[in-house]
């Protein structure tokens, strides 16, 4: 069964609201905790943060993806920022930027602008940087 | 102000908390013969598709990336060691299927890459996925690729530690000891065997030219032409 999702207001939360140290600290966003499972089509325009399983597509053109260190997602993943605690298989494309942390893993390819991995991150797949569909995009 | 006794006090305790710390992963540098021939390659030619065999390193991704070629990574080494694909041979020990490996590993279309980084991986990798693992190498490359290996020699001894490699500089590489996830704890895998310069030749038959680079840290870095 395929789920389409609307981000806006399914679950909104403070980044204060002591959803754990690694979330993110200040301003709104959609939050999918540790126990919750989506298999489907996320899409939103706000910023998401994934510390359940979600299975499928995730696009979230203008915004930022967090995946929690709880977090699996198997799914192909659009955002403008792309921050990884966990795990990840599928391809990421980032307008903007993509961050593994140390405790991330990656399987699959990845296109972005800029991209920073901590010592300990596990990549596994393609890195493609797109310069100059940033310069055209700023132009 | 603190009291002598104090002072003794706390050295102590930082000279205990010292003692139990975990144990950092040493790194050190080495110049590169054959680094410096692939940077020869890859400032001169328009983007190229490299192939990283080590741990994930965030600098050869960022070294390859401003040069704008394509980096796909794949740590073949902690592949092998994974559950999934091992199989109890006759005597009843476990040891990895080479079908399974390579179902899972360097799946790529054929002649995609223009240059593989394979590091040290045939001298810590089971026997029996080395020759599959070269001769898989082989038909991912291009004709003309460049396929960089580093063997130990005799000198080096059987506790030589596994390094990953970052490529800091033209011709300079970092070393780091690896600590792979392996049956549940963080272990350093073991030097399986010396190659001499007559197995290395065996191995890589089919490309088209070999050259070797012998280094002062008994390791020679050996070039392959496909």
């Amino acid at each position: 069964m395929i789920y389409n999702l609307c981000l806006r207001g399914i679950t909104p939360a403070r980044r204060d609201g002591g959803q754990g140290m690694d979330a993110p600290k200040t301003g709104d966003f959609a939050h999918i905790g540790k126990s919750v499972v989506i298999k489907g089509e996320l899409s939103g325009s706000e910023d998401l943060y994934v510390d359940g399983n979600v299975e499928g597509s995730i696009e979230l053109r203008n915004n930022s993806l967090t995946v929690g260190p709880n977090g699996k997602v198997k799914a192909t993943v659009t955002a403008k920022v792309v921050v990884i605690q966990g795990l990840i298989e599928g391809a990421v494309t980032a307008s903007d930027r993509v961050e593994l942390k140390k405790s991330s893993i990656v399987n699959g390819d990845i296109t972005t602008q800029r991209i920073a991995i901590e010592e300990g991150a596990a990549f596994r797949g393609k890195v493609d940087i797109q310069r100059e569909a940033g310069k055209a995009a700023s132009s | 102000m603190a009291s002598v006794a104090d002072n003794v006090m706390r050295f102590f305790r930082s000279s205990s908390a010292q003692a139990s710390a975990p144990a950092i992963p040493q790194k050190r540098n080495r110049r590169s013969s054959g680094i410096a021939e692939i940077s020869r390659l890859l400032n001169s030619q328009d983007p190229l598709r490299v192939l990283d065999l080590g741990s994930t390193s965030a600098n050869n991704i960022r070294f390859l990336t401003a040069k704008g070629h394509k980096n796909y990574s794949e740590d073949l080494l902690q592949a092998s060691l994974d559950p999934a694909i091992q199989v109890k041979n006759e005597a009843g020990k476990l040891v990895p299927d080479e079908k399974k490996f390579l179902e899972e590993n360097l799946t790529y279309p054929n002649g995609l890459f223009d240059v593989v980084l394979c590091w040290n991986l045939p001298d810590y990798m089971e026997e029996s996925l080395v020759k599959p693992t070269i001769d898989r190498l082989w038909s991912v490359m291009k004709p003309g690729g460049l396929l960089l290996v580093f063997f130990h020699t005799r000198d080096a001894g059987p506790d030589a530690p596994c390094y990953r490699f970052h490529i800091t500089g033209t011709d300079m590489l970092e070393m780091q000891e690896v600590r792979l996830a392996a049956k549940g704890d963080k272990q350093n895998p073991r030097l399986q065997r010396v190659f001499n310069n007559r197995n290395i030749e065996n191995l890589f038959r089919d490309f088209a030219s070999i050259k070797f680079f012998l280094a002062r840290d008994a390791i020679r870095e050996v070039l392959l032409v496909r």
